[in-house]
């Protein structure tokens, strides 16, 4: 395991910038997500470090040596495609003995037989090793191509949108497998999803990509608390944050520059005496809390609260932002610090 | 709302009255496709006033003088010859001598036969590895110009032969290909690689490039890629395109006629040469025409399974 990193590094799709001026490191034993929307250079930036793909520009480096202008094989990363891309005419334990058996890596069948069998007991699918590949139903497929990457060592793994695919009950149990699996081998994840939850529950960093370009690398707390833009700000939190007009708030001790002001629905107080005047449009009431939708002035507004939250469709209240909450961008969407 | 009906219409469901009328519909199809063939086999095993008896005789005792006068070249002889020979060696000097003929030697068909098995599956097997990796190459990679190469190795496919048959004819004598068998496995690859690259080039398109790009990553390089993922989920469209191959070589007549003669004639031309030899022999022509369809179908049987599925292979996606 190792150090990735990223200079410089752009690649056009004939017109198109998929990926623009990236830099980035990934520090050994990490685990990095990149967060976006389709279209945002996530899968592009992991075929680049593959070698899948090669940079216009700038260069990738994996464990020190400079890879840019390695073919795939050599560069010792694994990748898990969004698709299984299982081998239909091999059985599981096959399928997960590819990588092992590729030339160069000399190993003994017994060696083959061990690690497919460890890395299987983790994944829970022992059972499943002799099956073809076909019998499987999605999640266990899904694990298979996981396992497939989990055989080998590599200096990076690179994942794909690997659960995007699931039904939502085996997508929180693989989230949290695959977090448990990182820590106890210490991998080095380079994770690509646009599923914000999976962002925030799994990551010891996220970056944000907006059209090939990357907005912030933080910690996901960071990241929620402080996003260096708009676009950040929106893609975490769900329900998704408020952005309001800055002039149409009372609120006098903004910095001068602010233009726009994001707050997030938990900091959202409802029902205060000299707060601006909202009418409910839908309640969704959802176990621990509820979100309420209401328009202010031509506006939609989320506001999350508790679970007995007694306001119905039509009400009239009024609302304020909690102090300190509120996050001051400028005219260009910048945060204000 | 008027009430449901007790069946729902559904795709899967098919009255017993349909299934009747499909059952008519098939059966009356298959005869008419396999009486021809039927009586094909029949023939064979007829003896020469037999099978050209009026009315058709439909039963009829069997014999292997069909398959006699297929293999061998004989001799009409008076009766008194024939006694002055002593009694015959074997079964089929038994079986000529009844018509007052003496085995003289071999016939040439086993040759042609041959010639057509060489050619036929030599050209095949050419066609489908070349058209195998031409395929491959065009779905994968980057090539130059690669809807005009495409077009040009379809158009190939749209003249008939007997208009290049001339040309070809004349530049197979400069180079000395004429009448071999190397030439005409070369021709038939020729003809048969536009549609084996456009079939196998349908296969490989279907096939995700994330399985070679898996195996990439994981350490192969992109020929060992490609021989351990791709080709094992070509297998039905290999079979499917090998079958069509082989059934234009094998069954080919006019390049066979103008281009071979002596060394490399194939079967085709040379089945209705044996109607000039001593007559109508019909018995001769059903017997070769029977053996010359075995291959084709033992081909077929074998890959039957392959070919099922290739055949319906990108209709529906599992």
């Amino acid at each position: 395991m190792s150090r990735v990193v990223l200079n410089n590094v752009t690649r056009n799709f004939g017109a198109i910038e998929a990926v623009k001026d990236l830099s980035m490191t990934i520090n050994d034993g990490e685990f990095v997500v990149l967060l976006g929307p389709t279209g945002a250079g996530k899968t592009t930036t992991l075929r680049l470090i593959a070698g899948l793909e090669k940079p216009d520009r700038g260069t990738v480096e994996i464990a020190g040596t400079d890879v840019t202008a390695m073919a795939p094989t050599r560069r010792d990363v694994a990748f898990v495609f969004q698709q299984y891309s299982l081998y239909p005419h091999y059985t599981v334990f096959d399928n997960m003995a590819f990588p092992l058996r590729a030339p160069g890596r000399n190993l003994t069948p017994e060696q083959i037989k061990k690690r497919v069998h460890e890395i299987a007991e983790l994944l829970r699918i022992e059972s499943k090793l002799e099956n073809r590949a076909t019998q499987l139903s999605g999640g266990e497929m899904q694990r298979v191509s996981i396992g497939r990457a989990l055989v080998r060592q590599p200096e990076i793994f690179l994942m794909d949108e690997p659960l995007s695919s699931l039904d939502a009950k085996l997508r929180e149990d693989l989230r949290v497998e695959l977090k448990r699996i990182q820590r106890e081998l210490n991998a080095t994840i380079l994770y690509v999803t646009h599923d914000q939850l999976e962002a925030m529950t799994m990551a010891d960093r996220i970056g944000v990509l907006s059209s090939g370009k990357l907005v912030q690398l933080d910690e996901p707390r960071k990241v929620y608390e402080t996003p260096s833009n708009i676009y950040a700000a929106m893609r975490l939190g769900s329900p998704q944050i408020n952005i309001l007009d800055a002039s149409s708030l009372k609120d006098t001790d903004l910095p001068a520059n602010t233009h726009s002001v994001g707050v997030r629905p938990e900091d959202i107080v409802l029902g205060s005496a000299n707060g601006t005047l909202a009418k409910v449009l839908t309640v969704e009431h959802l176990g621990v809390e509820t979100v309420i939708l209401m328009e202010s002035e031509g506006r939609n507004i989320r506001a999350m609260l508790g679970g007995d939250a007694p306001l119905a469709e039509g009400d009239e209240t009024s609302f304020a932002i909690r102090e300190g909450s509120a996050i001051c961008f400028d005219r260009q969407g910048e945060i204000i610090s | 709302m008027t009430a449901a009906p007790d069946k729902a219409f559904s795709v899967g469901t098919v009255s017993a009255r349909s299934k009747l009328i499909a059952a008519i519909l098939v059966t009356a199809y298959a005869l008419v496709a396999v009486i021809p063939l039927v009586w094909i086999l029949a023939t064979g095993f007829k003896s020469p006033p037999d099978s050209i008896s009026y009315p058709p005789k439909v039963l009829f005792q069997p014999t292997l003088e069909g398959y006699v006068n297929l293999f061998t070249s004989r001799t009409r002889q008076t009766p008194e010859y024939i006694k002055s020979l002593g009694p015959p060696k074997t079964w089929y000097d038994e079986l000529a001598r009844k018509r007052n003929m003496v085995i003289s030697g071999p016939s040439r068909f086993k040759d042609r036969y041959l010639n057509s098995v060489i050619i036929g599956f030599g050209s095949t097997f050419l066609a489908v590895f070349l058209g195998t990796l031409a395929a491959y190459g065009f779905s994968r990679f980057k090539v130059p110009l690669k809807d005009d190469l495409l077009f040009f190795i379809l158009s190939t496919r749209m003249m008939p032969p007997i208009a290049v048959a001339i040309p070809i004819f004349l530049m197979y004598r400069e180079i000395g290909l004429s009448d071999t068998a190397l030439g005409m496995i070369l021709l038939y690859t020729a003809v048969n690689v536009s549609l084996s690259v456009w079939l196998l080039k349908g296969f490989v398109d279907e096939i995700p490039k994330e399985y070679e790009e898996a195996a990439l990553v994981d350490g192969y390089s992109r020929l060992q890629a490609f021989v351990k993922t791709v080709l094992p989920q070509m297998r039905s469209g290999i079979a499917a395109t090998s079958i069509f191959c082989l059934i234009f070589a094998w069954n080919e007549y006019a390049f066979a006629l103008l281009l071979t003669s002596g060394q490399a004639q194939t079967a085709p031309p040379f089945i209705p040469t044996i109607i000039g030899e001593g007559g109508l022999d019909w018995p001769a022509v059903g017997a070769g025409t029977t053996l010359f369809l075995l291959p084709i179908v033992i081909f077929t049987v074998l890959l039957r399974n392959q070919l099922l599925r290739g055949i319906t292979f990108g209709a529906v996606r599992k």
